[in-house]
């Protein structure tokens, strides 16, 4: 309209010099540091036989904090992961007693994964309840479902082949779990950052009442998040229940705080509306590697839990108070 | 003879980011005379109020009480000398009782330091009588109606032994017979003694209550006299300060086929039977008091909420809209009056949120492409004379104007065939308001249909080929050509007739 329309730059600052002050970079640092310290530690460190049984601290977690990230940038948080899990290895462990095959074994934990996301996800999307209370609920619900079918008894005798999940290695010391972490990490940073659904899961967790007003299907999105937390934590259950071979009702316990703790970690707001799939990856080997390391050193697993703890407050609080400090 | 001014203003100044809300303004009460404050929105009224509360503190010029110099530095320090507002909407507490309510930060005391209920509750009763309200101060606020409710508001302002009270549009959300009983309130407050400062848009009251009248025009004084001797035109004269034609760039419209037609839209509670046609090249514009159901019909028809009955056609196919998306698969969007909360996706970028709803044409298969979405953004925003640093700066350092721009954006890029829009220049700055008329009317001019919401009485007239008014829920008057006046929409809107006004 105007003769003289101004042109206005795309970017002033290069991808580039954004990625260098980024929270991933810091996690980067964190990470190597971490990792150096290991190395000086203990001699047991740097073994590649043990640095791959290092992975088994993240991987499962890792794959439910990638659809958890999606769910927290989007406003919203599961904390049934970890039930869901229980009741998807219950699931599984009846399945095998009724005889079922590996597949067949495999389908009843994605399945059963599938449904408690959809069912949180009807009571979150559906009947707009706040998905930490609904949550909360499944919690328990979910939990108490395996505690009814097993008691104290525990599923066991899963067939060989389904150990393959858990307990196999696709090329010298890379184990199946990692490359199921490696694959849902592509997967989830893809649709995270390279998709349109990702563009509206971040505008949804920026501002949901604008995000309906500029024409999105804020409700359909959330729940197809809460699916792909289901589903994620069906694939967790499959990996778990074949690494310790045995379902019991208490698998899994306290997995949503430890997978709740690597998205915040990764620099994904608690308040939605920010975050990378890069920094959670990140943010999952550092956890890994400090219980690791710790481990190697005999620390008890009551100060592990201290130095996770302090570890996510400082990362957190040390930014902060430095930006305080500078004003 | 004029007794001496209670409370003076001198040329007070307050200035935000980017903006003089307030540019050397005065301003005298009288005790026992009602003053009207007029001027259009984004005149700096609201802001003179929060002066005169301590809300703001001014940036230059004094504030006189009975002649001396004083400084409001918080809302408590107005409070105690004696200068107390009603508000458009006083935050009132609905578990509370109506006494609690009325002395809420300001309870009398008993010797020990707590809250003496039973003073209080005489007080209360003595003040509610004061005011000829019949409502049982112990009662629980969540048990009254609207209209008791503003009296208890009204209490409250006047709990405090006020000697200015300030009363802004104190009569937007009530009925005739409270609107009366508020004039009668009014007379009241006037034998007391009080200086009153009454600000309203609508010209019937302050022709009826006013005594002296004040005129504020974008930040500055321009005017004040006796009501008794003024002509309404030379108020709206002052008010808008050119003629009304002369600042709106409202072209000769070309006015094509029905586009859009909606028949006998109804919700339970918000509006009834609204039916009308929206043509192509036409600015329609919806005029009508504050909670007249003209966003609830508009928010209807970009399928926020579901109208129970009636049906809605665009280019003569039915269309149901059942959410923002269908409407905007059908070709109607929404340019909403909260900006903030409901138009900008703050936190995104400017370009992400002019593509949001294009992400399907920008991106491929579901993925995105990040050249066309700059090329998408830079297209639409540059037409709308965007002013921003670059195109990946996030929207929420943007000016409300610029705001709204990138919010207009967003939905021309959609290429829609209805585009609505709600309070488009309400509280953004007069260089980009003139921006959005002007954008308005080359849309109307490329036949798109264009329906505005505004509250503005010029800006309707200035901009509309034609003016549906609604009161209550309803459809109130249409009006076209030489029946478009201030008076034929006024009157519609708060549904008096030519005789009983006379």
């Amino acid at each position: 309209m105007t003769a003289t329309a101004r042109q206005i730059p795309d970017r002033l600052t290069s991808p580039a010099a954004r990625a260098l002050k980024s929270w991933e970079s810091l996690l980067l640092v964190v990470a190597v540091a971490i990792f150096l310290l290991n190395t000086m530690a203990s001699p047991y460190f740097l073994d590649p036989w043990n640095l791959s049984d290092a992975t088994f601290n993240f991987t499962e977690k890792a794959m439910i904090a990638f659809a958890m990230a999606m769910l927290i940038v989007a406003g919203e948080i599961d904390l049934s992961v970890g039930a869901i899990i229980a009741l998807a290895s219950t699931a599984m462990g009846m399945a095998m007693s009724l005889g079922a095959g590996t597949p067949l074994i495999v389908l009843a934990g994605l399945g059963t994964g599938l449904l408690c996301g959809a069912f949180n996800g009807a009571l979150v999307a559906g009947l707009g309840l706040p998905s930490i209370v609904v949550t909360i609920g499944t919690m328990s619900l979910f939990r108490g479902i395996s505690y009814i079918v097993l008691g104290d008894t525990a599923f066991t005798g899963y067939p060989a082949g389904f150990a393959w999940f858990g307990q196999g290695y696709v090329f010298w010391v890379i184990t199946v779990e990692l490359v199921i972490f490696t694959f849902a990490a592509v997967v989830f940073g893809t649709l995270l950052h390279r998709t349109s659904f990702g563009r509206m899961v971040y505008a949804i967790g920026n501002n949901p009442v604008a995000a309906r007003f500029s024409g999105i299907r804020v409700d359909r999105i959330r729940f197809i998040l809460f699916l792909l937390t289901g589903l994620m934590s069906g694939v967790a259950a499959v990996c778990l229940t074949s690494r310790l071979g045995s379902t019991r009702p208490s698998i899994a316990a306290g997995f949503e705080l430890e997978v709740v703790t690597i998205v915040v970690l990764g620099g994904v707001s608690i308040l939605g509306g920010s975050g990378t799939i890069l920094g959670v990856v990140l943010a999952a080997i550092v956890m890994g590697l400090v219980t690791f390391g710790l481990g190697l050193l005999n620390v008890p697993g009551i100060v592990m839990s201290i130095v996770v703890g302090a570890l996510l407050i400082g990362v957190i609080a040390i930014p902060r108070l430095i930006s305080k400090l500078r004003t | 003879m004029q007794p001496d001014p209670v409370l003076s203003l001198r040329g007070i100044v307050k200035t935000f980011p980017g903006v003089r809300a307030l540019d050397g303004v005065r301003l005298d009460l009288f005790p026992g005379q009602v003053t009207a404050l007029i001027g259009e929105n984004g005149a700096g009224k609201s802001t003179i109020v929060k002066v005169l509360t301590g809300i703001y503190q001014p940036d230059g010029g004094q504030i006189l009480l009975d002649g001396q110099p004083v400084t409001f530095p918080d809302a408590q320090s107005a409070h105690c000398a004696g200068v107390t507002a009603i508000h458009q909407e006083t935050v009132l507490f609905d578990e509370l009782t109506v006494a609690e309510n009325i002395f809420i930060g300001h309870a009398p005391r008993t010797r020990w330091g707590l809250i003496d209920r039973r003073a209080m509750r005489a007080r209360a009763e003595k003040i509610l009588r004061g005011i000829g309200a019949d409502i049982p101060a112990g009662a629980k606020l969540r048990d009254l109606g609207i209209a008791s409710r503003h009296l208890v508001a009204i209490a409250r302002a006047l709990s405090v032994d006020a000697r200015v009270v300030i009363m802004d549009e104190p009569t937007a959300a009530l009925s005739h017979k409270e609107i009366a009983e508020l004039y009668e309130l009014v007379e009241t407050l006037k034998r007391q003694g009080k200086a009153i400062l009454f600000i309203s848009h609508k010209f019937d009251e302050i022709f009826r209550i006013a005594d002296r009248w004040t005129v504020f025009r974008d930040g500055t004084f321009v005017g004040e006299g006796e009501m008794a001797g003024t002509e309404e035109a030379e108020l709206v004269r002052l008010m808008v300060g050119r003629s009304v034609d002369q600042i709106y760039p409202k072209r000769p419209a070309q006015i094509g086929d029905p586009v859009l037609t909606v028949a006998g839209y109804s919700h339970p509670t918000e509006f009834e039977d609204i039916t009308f046609t929206l043509h192509a090249g036409e600015i329609l514009g919806f005029y009508g008091l504050v909670g007249a159901g003209r966003s609830e019909v508009m928010q209807a028809l970009f399928g926020i909420t579901r109208p129970s009955k009636g049906a809605c056609r665009i280019d003569g196919q039915v269309r149901v809209l059942r959410s923002t998306a269908q409407a905007v698969d059908a070709g109607i969007v929404y340019v909403p009056e909260d900006r903030g909360a409901q138009g900008a996706v703050k936190g995104l970028p400017i370009f992400q949120n002019v593509t949001l709803p294009s992400l399907a044409r920008t991106g491929r298969a579901g993925f995105l492409r990040l050249a066309e979405e700059f090329k998408l953004a830079r297209d639409y925003t540059q037409r709308l004379d965007l002013r921003a640093a670059s195109l990946d700066q996030d929207i929420a350092l943007l000016s409300g104007g610029n705001q709204q721009k990138v919010v207009i954006a967003k939905w021309l890029a959609t290429r829609p065939r209805v585009i609505i829009l709600d309070e488009p220049t309400k509280g953004i700055d007069i260089g980009s308001k003139a921006a959005v008329h002007d954008f308005m009317s080359e849309l109307a001019g490329q036949g798109l249909a264009v329906i505005m919401v505004s509250s503005e009485i010029p800006e309707v007239l200035g901009m509309s080929d034609r003016v549906i008014v609604m009161r209550e829920g309803r459809i109130a008057g249409e009006f076209a050509g030489d029946r478009m006046t201030p008076e034929n929409l006024v009157r519609a809107a708060v549904g008096i007739d030519r005789k009983e006004a006379a």
